[in-house]
């Protein structure tokens, strides 16, 4: 095959994605369907929509029945942050011609944190790379999530609780970014902005109002967080 | 009651599908031609860490820490997952043994 050492070194830098990503997605399989819908919703939603958070947070749209506008406003806020993901990623992309569209469709946390960690390796054809990557990556997904539909369709068990696995799934994470970033005071807006949101808000504008307050936070103490 | 699912649900999707892949391809819309502005080099580098606290935050936000046993398991929940985690490092055992001790404190205290 033309691009095997490209396909070898995707496989083996997308090793810890592939345990988190199948655990996950067998997680939202799993929980999407305690709640009676059928299974193949898992598969089409980790194709298309093929974002972890929001995959979670839609069930919750679907349970109470959420607007079309609210989700829409509800699913920005919760993704804007991969807005900023792509920032990082115009040079590297620039040459990715028809590859591009998807490279960019595939730019999770987790992918965009491998690309931005690995250094290029000038021996391999990047965008090729690039795109093996992220299709591992939602290839774990997507098998995870399946996986976990399908079992959890034909066996009933107690899956109270495992929704934690969302928040685990954040604090891993968490601790990923604060070892890239060695600064603290991002986290301690995070947490006060959250906090005051979870005591004074109602739970449905919590996130767009943390949100708010901690771009406010984060302007004011600018000159802090930069020392 | 599988197949049944209301339209309502296939809007709810594409919604999200399109919305998604809007945050994913905007910088790349709005940027390819200038460098970005100071703030937002800014947002891009310590935004990531508060959403993650929020996020962290956000999933917690239906517990009633007023009432017994006042969000004690889901704090335990979170320590021992990052206690894993720094202690390990490794995702699948930090997120899924977090999970398992959660659901057992969730299950049989």
């Amino acid at each position: 095959m033309i691009y095997s050492l490209e396909l070898k070194k995707a496989f083996t830098v997308s090793i810890p994605v592939l345990m988190g990503y199948i655990v996950l997605g067998f997680a939202f399989g799993l929980l999407l369907t305690s709640f009676q819908y059928p299974w193949y919703l898992a598969p089409l939603m980790s194709i298309f929509i093929y974002a972890g958070a929001l995959q979670f947070v839609a069930i919750n749209f679907f349970n109470a029945k959420v607007g079309f506008i609210d989700i829409a406003i509800a699913s920005w806020f919760i993704n804007i942050r991969q807005s900023f993901y792509g920032l990082s990623l115009l040079k590297r992309f620039k040459n990715s011609g028809k590859l591009k569209p998807y490279l960019i469709f595939s730019l999770t946390d987790e992918t965009y944190a491998l690309l931005t960690t690995i250094k290029d390796d000038n021996t391999l054809n990047r965008k090729y790379f690039y795109l093996f990557l992220g299709l591992l990556n939602q290839f774990y997904w997507v098998l995870g999530s399946t996986f976990g539909a399908l079992v959890g369709s034909h066996i009933k068990f107690n899956t109270a609780g495992l929704e934690f696995s969302l928040t685990a799934l954040f604090v891993v994470l968490c601790i990923e970014q604060y070892k890239n970033l060695k600064n603290i005071f991002p986290f301690l807006i995070g947490l006060v902005s959250s906090i005051f949101s979870l005591i004074f808000i109602p739970s449905d504008k919590m996130l767009i109002v943390s949100i708010f307050i901690s771009l406010i936070m984060m302007f004011f103490f600018k000159k802090g967080i930069e020392k | 009651m599988s197949g049944s699912v209301s339209i309502d649900i296939y809007i709810a999707i594409l919604i999200m599908v399109l919305v998604n892949y809007f945050t994913r391809v905007f910088p790349f819309i709005f940027f390819i031609k200038k460098e970005p502005p100071e703030y937002i080099v800014f947002i891009e580098r310590f935004f990531p860490a508060i959403i993650i606290v929020i996020l962290i935050v956000y999933t917690l936000r239906e517990i009633d820490f007023s009432l017994y046993p006042y969000g004690l398991k889901e704090i335990f929940g979170v320590f021992f997952t990052a206690i894993l985690h720094i202690s390990i490092k490794n995702y699948l055992i930090s997120i899924f043994g977090g999970t398992i001790f959660y659901m057992a404190l969730v299950q049989y205290l």
